[in-house]
């Protein structure tokens, strides 16, 4: 009989303090998420200092939770897992020397782990991978669609050019002179008006599976600012409907496409932006009609940064004898394909 | 008891392992190397050299700033850390105190000073009285010529110590004249061994509220809290 793998994770690459443990890399034990968006509210957006210093008040008392949860002790663990990167830089330091501070107290192996990887793993916390299987992730940093043929190996088909979906979403909504985080007003705004303002789609060129949100942001800027000039007011719930429509038609089409194209028989969503209302109903409507391709969406509470996808990504490191030493650093720039 | 300290809030990186106030050794480099790569890889080591194993240590204590903020956050995570998860008492002391403590013998004022950019600097007034090390003004972020008028007042000499002093010389001379001793290499440096000893002298800590002090606020808040009393005033 396989002996039970636990492992503990922690994520501090942003603005949430957090630690889980997994079981088996596909079973959440424990689960605690510190964040501190209220705290950042006021600055209009993520202030990278202000995030350092909550994760040095937090980090023990998370930790101390995740183990309470779970009753267990260090001893029961086989291995403490990481987000090394990517992120921002002073907040991944956070993590990574406590993790190594805990391993060395404990004796126990340190796993480096990509975010990235972090997210499509949430999905394994639903449902047992089925390969080849095509990712979609989409965050506040990043748009990308990620093949895998096994796992802990992926290959990145298509990314964004230049602005990632959510910070497009975060721009648009200060345009709209919405709160931050913008992307949940947005979503919900988008439900309350309709589609009437005609904005462009990036398809790119023939084949591509890249994205690019740039020209849709300053669009909806322009639009704004030539209807205040003429002095027609718009409805900022139908400019948030188009502008939505608009992301989330291009983002259903390449990742249908795509799934198509590599014969995939999973597609998972992934990333703070997966926790979108209107994308979710857009992509179950797009693979309700294709057969053969099991859509898998996790939870809100898995979607948006925590620890416990990153002890699932992690727990595949584990299992392929890949570990970290002592002198492991935080990446604030990080290739999921190299790391 | 077993002492760890670490002083990861300079250039000078510093790990001692105490036996009470016995040393029983120590790791000390000053390099623009980088700290968080380099600080468990450097505990390890000394500890395995020193035969300690990690559920031997009975203390953990860290050099809390001010210093550089990142710098000060590395040691500040890996003290709590360790405490947390060994069980064991935590304590903090000021990394100025550490400073001044490499003048242990200096019979009137030291002030230990960490250079701040734009005429600022990082410092506190410290005095050894009958072998103890005492704070005589509060650490703090001061305009260097208003530190050294504040000093003026004071009856006797003070000695500046730290690598950034050879900065500020000038300053120091043209505002205090004699009154002034600028430190030479011997006491430019915080030592680990000075750090744990401090640290045995100091209040145990509650592990998960510990924070560095970083004396001065983060840039935005700075700005925001500003922006909160203009609007106040103005009404
Ligand atoms: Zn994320």
């Amino acid at each position: 009989m396989k002996k039970d793998i636990y492992i503990l994770g922690l994520e501090t690459s942003c603005d949430e303090t957090a630690a889980a443990i997994i079981k088996n890399g596909r079973e959440i034990v424990s689960n605690v998420v510190a964040s501190q968006i209220e705290s950042h509210k006021r600055f209009g957006g993520v202030v990278p200092e202000i995030a350092s210093r909550h994760h040095v008040e937090q980090i023990t008392l998370v930790l101390e939770e995740t183990l309470k949860q779970a009753s267990m002790t260090f001893e029961d663990l086989n291995a403490i897992a990481v987000t090394k990167g990517p992120g921002l830089v002073g907040s991944l330091l956070i993590g990574v020397n406590t993790a190594k501070a805990l391993a060395f107290a404990h004796q126990l192996p340190v796993i480096g782990v990509h975010h990235i990887a972090g997210h499509i793993y949430a999905n394994r916390l639903i449902e047992e991978f089925t390969f080849p299987l095509l990712s979609l992730v989409v965050s506040g940093g990043h748009t990308e669609l990620v093949l895998m043929k096994e796992h802990g190996k992926f290959e990145v088909i298509g990314e964004t050019r230049d602005d990632a979906a959510g910070e497009a979403y975060d721009k648009v909504a200060r345009t709209l002179g919405l709160p931050y985080p913008g992307g949940p007003h947005i979503d919900r705004l988008a439900h309350e008006g309709e589609a009437t303002v005609d904005l462009p789609r990036a398809w790119l060129e023939e084949g591509s599976y890249d994205f690019s949100f740039s020209g849709l942001k300053s669009a909806v800027i322009n639009t704004l600012h030539n209807a205040k000039q003429r002095g027609i007011e718009i409805q900022p719930e139908n400019l948030a409907a188009s502008f939505q429509q608009s992301v989330i038609e291009v983002l259903t089409v390449k990742t249908v496409k795509a799934a198509k194209e590599f014969g995939v028989k999973q597609v998972l969503l992934a990333g703070g932006v997966a926790a979108n209302k209107g994308l979710r109903t857009s992509l179950e409507a797009a693979f309700s009609e294709t057969e053969g391709v099991q859509l898998i969406i996790p939870p809100l509470s898995l979607c948006t940064d925590n620890a416990a996808m990153i002890g699932a990504a992690g727990t595949i490191l584990y299992e392929k004898g890949i570990f970290e030493d002592l002198a492991m650093n935080g990446y604030p720039s990080l290739d999921i394909e190299q790391g | 008891m077993k002492v760890l300290a670490i002083d990861t809030t300079t250039y000078t990186l510093g790990v001692s392992l105490l036996e009470g106030e016995k040393l029983i050794g120590e790791y000390t480099t000053d390099l623009n190397k980088n700290h968080s790569l380099r600080v468990m890889p450097a505990v390890e080591a000394l500890m395995k050299e020193c035969g300690v194993e990690p559920a031997e240590l009975e203390k953990i204590v860290v050099a809390k700033g001010p210093g550089s903020y990142t710098g000060v956050r590395i040691g500040v995570t890996i003290a709590k850390t360790l405490a947390w998860s060994l069980k064991v008492p935590l304590s903090g002391v000021s990394s100025l105190a550490v400073l001044a403590a490499s003048a242990h013998f200096y019979p009137s004022y030291i002030s230990p000073i960490f250079d701040a950019r734009r005429g600022r600097v990082y410092t506190g007034l410290y005095k050894y009285e009958k072998g103890q090390l005492v704070t005589v003004k509060e650490d703090r972020n001061v305009l260097l010529t208003d530190w050294c008028h504040e000093l003026k007042e004071l009856p006797g000499e003070i000695l500046f110590v730290g690598k950034d002093v050879a900065l500020h010389k000038e300053t120091i001379r043209e505002e205090m004249n004699e009154q002034a001793v600028c430190g030479k290499e011997y006491t430019s440096y915080p030592r680990p061994y000075e750090l744990g000893i401090l640290g045995l002298q100091a209040p145990d800590e509650e592990i998960h509220s510990f924070v560095p002090n970083y004396i001065r606020l983060a840039e935005a808040e700075a700005k925001w809290l500003e922006k909160q009393a203009d609007e106040k005033r103005n009404g």
